[in-house]
């Protein structure tokens, strides 16, 4: 019994730790966007909204967060889609090697996501039409995380039981319907979680966004926030501070729908 | 049916007809049109120039040319990665009409078949243009490699050594200041310090201020020094000049206490030089004329200094000792620039040449430098426009006729950064002699062996 | 087959299940990369005579590497960043979390959970301010906490940094992982064992590793991947001081973006590939060791 406590004990305070490691490096976000001067230090704001008003200003600020849900919208309904697919698929039907295939792939990702491929790339969206479009930033993202999505969801799928979806098919169910009613509400958690995944990598990214789009108007806002700086390179951090947390409220309130409406876990909906 | 997957696959299928239907081309019959790219942004990098050819040069150019459709196509980003878009573009042969590019980029552009002379590009239009006559010959440099012209250049700028006034009249030091040699620099940061500032002197080095250091920093000195970094097809090595350079900076980092060799390291060490200069934590800083127009500039700078006017003082670098710079000068500086040119893959090079000429016109060049002073190509605009900036008269009087430039080849980006290299050893601690002799041994590794190397 | 293929899906529909993703990934993923690995034979440079005219060069970018000590440096430093901030870090902090708030409920476990999401979610440019002003040297936040003025953990403590830094950033994945896999540990298990009189360690060691050998060698692979190929300290360090920062990712980008030397990036990129290969076969390795005489690595008796 008394190991129990002492186990809840050292339990609690390590949640503590936890938790202030945690939260201690976003007070910036709470405090420099109302700060009259921000600086990059985190200090009691002299509070002011005028920063707010100062980013509104900015012709391509409020449009940048559309496109960024555009495109890490389409990206991650993309990925989501085709990943659960390939990865019900590979899941199922036993193809010889497909486990090196995936990690191959997965490997291969991680050239493409890199620096050194923005020619390629650069080169292919050119021949392809796709230069400045939504949709050319949409597949190349999307081609980048796919195998990991694949990866992920083939994992999960691999643990859910088969009974159901043998009973299913018994009953007549296409492999389509059983996938829609039976396999996709067991993982859902598990999609939810590739989708939140799939949004926020898309997110941040600065570098392909920024080659293959032209039109400011399409610029997703991390390619915008970057513009927030003088010619000499000094962050204008009253108006850098303020994008950043409005530029972050998307993220953080779909994580928030997805968590409360199916969970955010990487395991199904039923134990067995 | 609850399907979280069919409004993914709709949003999906949405998206994908939205954005295929951007990628239509313009139709318009006869109208022809033409796009101008820059790295500047409204709201963001750079405004001014972007409001300006958005709200001035696109209705005045389309008022006289009513076939024509002008675009403007902003970036605002770092330097480096909106030279990689521009780059990516001109070698898929597509990108805007007329590209602004930062003037040390032209020879690898050039080199690389990117851009072309402006003549061969522009036809016979180019060599008449009356602009010619209103750029000093240095300053057209930025826009020539191999003696051809590919680019007009937008403007240019000068470096100085700024001082916080208030500083010098505690330390007992004259205003005006005028340093006749490196040595009068350290005496007066040797003061200074004495008198309580608690970083006397700064001069960028470190690998952290990239470009920054080589431009405020090192290649100043060397031509104060007396030796230019590329003359002749040769780079200079670990040469006397060279180790000159190294030596004085390690009077300020090693241990002397008139710099702060912790901030050359920082990531944001140059933007929290400025904050501490407008602090008056720092006394001696040496920046070009960018640090007064943008970063103590009273009103939007990004330190604004209310009392920039009375308390921040400017005086040009001087060499090593008197006579000892550059084509025996006293005092020197570097200079850099943007210029634009024109892409060599223009379906209409004709009316882009005379867009670009149009931008570089004298009223052009007036209305963008409305409300805000800074140092033109254009003599006769300087004339009217400097007027009411002592500072950047100051600059394009004493400075711009003393002043060199960056040799524009491709393989400069790197011999800057190790340059930069060579600093950071010093303010890690190395001594001078073995912060040169490593930066030898790289410079004959990036320029192909010891023959390319002087000193 | 059709013992494995519970759903019937046959080959066939199979097939044009996984199409869809293959077509999009052999298009934008696989071609691009074997485009970028030849690229590495060449001397292939963005903008100069190199750009105009390319040759391939075989090798040596590789040797040329190989030999380079900033090379050399900088995959020390990755492989201590990735072993310190994944492996140890992320997967060890993730597991922690995962056991300590499997038996917990309620708010406190919403709220560590929430936390630790957000800080993988945020976008990376606002996560580098975010640690900027935690880790300043003038006016950091953890400088006024530590009443330690002037102390620049960045400066001093390069790579500690980064590596904290991406504990925090990615602890989630891992903590999500880990909990989804200790739910396939049956509670009544871990009872016998406890009543048995094992201690804490003696359960996982006993109970719950052999349980969840897959989930961890699923976490490892990935997270070493993505940490391997994480770009993130960048906005933090850029690298400095004086490259003592300077992982992998990063110096691809100075050597192909800032140098423009877009060959030599290839080539380094193909090499990160390759070290990836090798850290994989050692986690199979020591995961899938001794799989013969284990049960089925996954899900395990039935509850």
């Amino acid at each position: 019994m008394i190991r129990h406590t002492v186990g809840r004990l050292v339990a609690t305070v390590f949640i503590a730790v936890v938790l202030a490691f945690f939260t201690l490096p976003m007070l910036w976000l709470a405090t420099a966007p109302f700060d009259d001067t921000p600086a990059i230090s985190t200090s009691v704001p002299e509070f002011t909204l005028n920063n707010f008003a100062a980013i509104l200003d900015n012709p391509y600020a409020l449009g940048s967060i559309r496109n960024s849900l555009i495109q890490g919208g389409g990206a991650a309904a993309l990925i989501v889609v085709l990943a659960a697919l390939a990865a019900y698929a590979l899941s199922r039907v036993r193809v010889p090697g497909r486990d090196v295939l995936l990690y191959l792939l997965l490997l291969l990702s991680s050239v493409v996501t890199g620096t050194a491929a923005m020619v390629p790339i650069f080169e292919l969206a050119t021949r392809l039409d796709l230069i400045d479009t939504h949709l050319g930033v949409i597949l190349v993202v999307s081609g980048g995380l796919l195998p990991a999505a694949i990866f992920i969801l083939k994992d999960f799928m691999d643990e859910t039981p088969t009974t159901y979806e043998e009973s299913a098919r018994v009953f007549g169910a296409s492999s389509l319907q059983i996938l829609r009613h039976i396999v996709v509400p067991l993982v859902r958690p598990g999609l939810a979680t590739i989708a939140v995944w799939a949004l926020a990598s898309v997110w941040g990214g600065f570098l392909f966004q920024f080659i293959l789009l032209r039109d400011p108007d399409k610029a997703p806002g991390s390619v915008i926030l970057y513009t927030l700086y003088t010619e000499g390179g000094a962050p204008k951090l009253d108006l850098i501070s303020t994008f950043s947390l409005l530029y972050s409220l998307p993220v953080v309130a779909m994580y928030l729908f997805v968590s409360q409406r199916y969970g955010f876990r990487f395991h199904g909906g039923i134990k067995r | 049916m609850r399907l979280p997957s069919r409004p993914a696959v709709i949003a999906a299928l949405t998206i994908l007809a939205l954005s295929s239907c951007g990628t239509g081309t313009p139709s318009g019959g006869e109208s022809v049109t033409l796009t101008i790219a820059a790295n500047s942004i409204s709201g963001g990098k750079n405004s001014d120039s972007a409001d300006w050819i958005k709200r001035w040069v696109i209705p005045e150019f389309e008022k006289t040319h009513p076939n024509v459709k002008v675009l403007f196509q902003p970036s605002g980003v770092d330097d480096e990665q909106y030279k990689t878009k521009i780059a990516l573009d001109l070698k898929s042969r597509t990108g805007a009409d007329v590209i602004d590019l930062d003037g040390i980029w032209v020879g690898e552009f050039a080199q690389a078949g990117y851009i072309k002379p402006l003549a061969e590009v522009g036809g016979a239009g180019v060599d008449a243009w009356e602009g010619w006559s209103q750029i000093p010959q240095a300053v057209q440099g930025l826009g020539i490699f191999d003696g051809k012209k590919y680019g007009l250049p937008q403007g240019t700028d000068g470096r100085v050594l700024f001082y916080n006034k208030t500083l010098f009249e505690k330390a007992g030091l004259p205003d005006p200041w005028q340093p006749a040699s490196w040595q009068e620099i350290i005496d007066a940061g040797t003061k200074l310090k004495a008198a309580g500032v608690p970083t006397p002197i700064q001069i960028n080095a470190g690998t952290a201020m990239g470009e920054a250091t080589t431009m405020q920093g090192v290649l100043p000195l060397l031509v104060g020094a007396g030796s230019e970094i590329y003359t002749g097809g040769k780079w200079t090595g670990a040469s006397q000049a060279m180790k000159d350079v190294l030596g004085f900076y390690q009077q300020i980092y090693g241990g002397s206490g008139l710099g702060d060799p912790k901030l050359q390291q920082e990531a944001k060490g140059r933007d929290k030089s400025f904050a501490q200069f407008a602090e008056g934590k720092i006394a001696i800083l040496a920046e070009s004329d960018y640090f007064w127009r943008s970063v103590v500039e009273p009103k939007a700078g990004v330190a604004p200094m209310k009392d920039r006017d009375t308390v921040v003082g400017y005086a040009k670098i001087p060499a090593r000792q008197p006579g000892a710079g550059i084509r025996g000068q006293d005092h020197v500086s570097m200079s850099g620039g943007a210029v634009r040119v024109l892409n060599p893959f223009s379906k209409n090079p004709k009316l882009a040449w005379e867009l670009l000429s149009f931008m570089h016109g004298a009223a052009a060049t007036k209305s963008q430098l409305a409300g805000q002073a800074r140092i033109s190509s254009r003599t006769d605009v300087n004339d009217e426009v400097l007027t009411g900036d002592p500072m950047l008269r100051f600059v394009a009087d004493e400075v711009l006729p003393i002043t060199a430039y960056r040799p524009g080849v491709a393989v400069y980006p790197q011999i800057s950064v190790i340059l930069q290299e060579a600093t950071a050893d010093v303010v890690s601690g190395k001594s001078a002699d073995e912060a040169a002799t490593a930066y030898q041994t790289k410079l004959e590794g990036l320029v192909g062996g010891a023959a390319n190397v002087s000193g | 087959m059709s013992a494995a293929d519970a759903a019937g899906l046959g080959r066939g529909r199979a097939v044009g299940f996984v199409l869809p993703a293959l077509v999009l990934i052999g298009v934008f993923l696989v071609f691009p990369a074997i485009w970028t690995i030849y690229l590495g034979l060449t001397d292939y440079r963005l903008t100069g005579l190199a750009a105009a005219n390319p040759q391939v060069v075989g090798l040596d970018n590789y040797t040329a590497a190989l030999r380079d000590p900033r090379f050399l440096g900088s995959l020390w430093l990755t492989v201590v960043y990735v072993g310190g901030s994944a492996i140890l870090g992320q997967a060890g902090l993730g597991f922690a979390l995962a056991w300590v708030l499997r038996t917990r409920t309620g708010w406190v476990r919403r709220i560590v959970e929430g936390v630790v999401l957000l800080s993988w979610i945020l976008p990376s440019t606002v996560v580098g301010f975010l640690w900027f002003a935690l880790l300043d040297r003038d006016d950091g936040t953890l400088n006024a906490l530590l009443n330690t003025p002037g102390f620049g953990w960045l400066l001093d403590y390069p790579l500690l940094s980064i590596v904290v830094f991406n504990v925090w950033r990615g602890t989630a994945f891992s903590m999500m992982l880990y909990a989804a896999a200790l739910e396939n540990v049956p509670p009544s298990h871990l009872e016998t064992a406890r009543l048995a009189g094992a201690s804490v360690f003696q359960q996982l060691r006993d109970v719950v590793l052999p349980l969840i050998r897959r989930h961890i060698l699923t976490n490892l692979l990935l997270i070493s991947l993505w940490t391997f190929n994480d770009f993130t300290p960048f906005v933090l360090t850029g690298g400095g001081p004086e490259g003592r920062s300077e992982i992998l990712p990063i110096y691809v980008y100075n050597v192909a973006l800032r140098g423009g030397q877009l060959g030599v990036g290839a080539a380094i990129s193909f090499l990160i590939l390759l070290i990836n290969l090798v850290f994989a076969l050692t986690y199979l390795r020591l995961l899938r060791g001794r799989r013969g005489q284990e049960p089925a690595p996954v899900g395990g008796p039935p509850a």
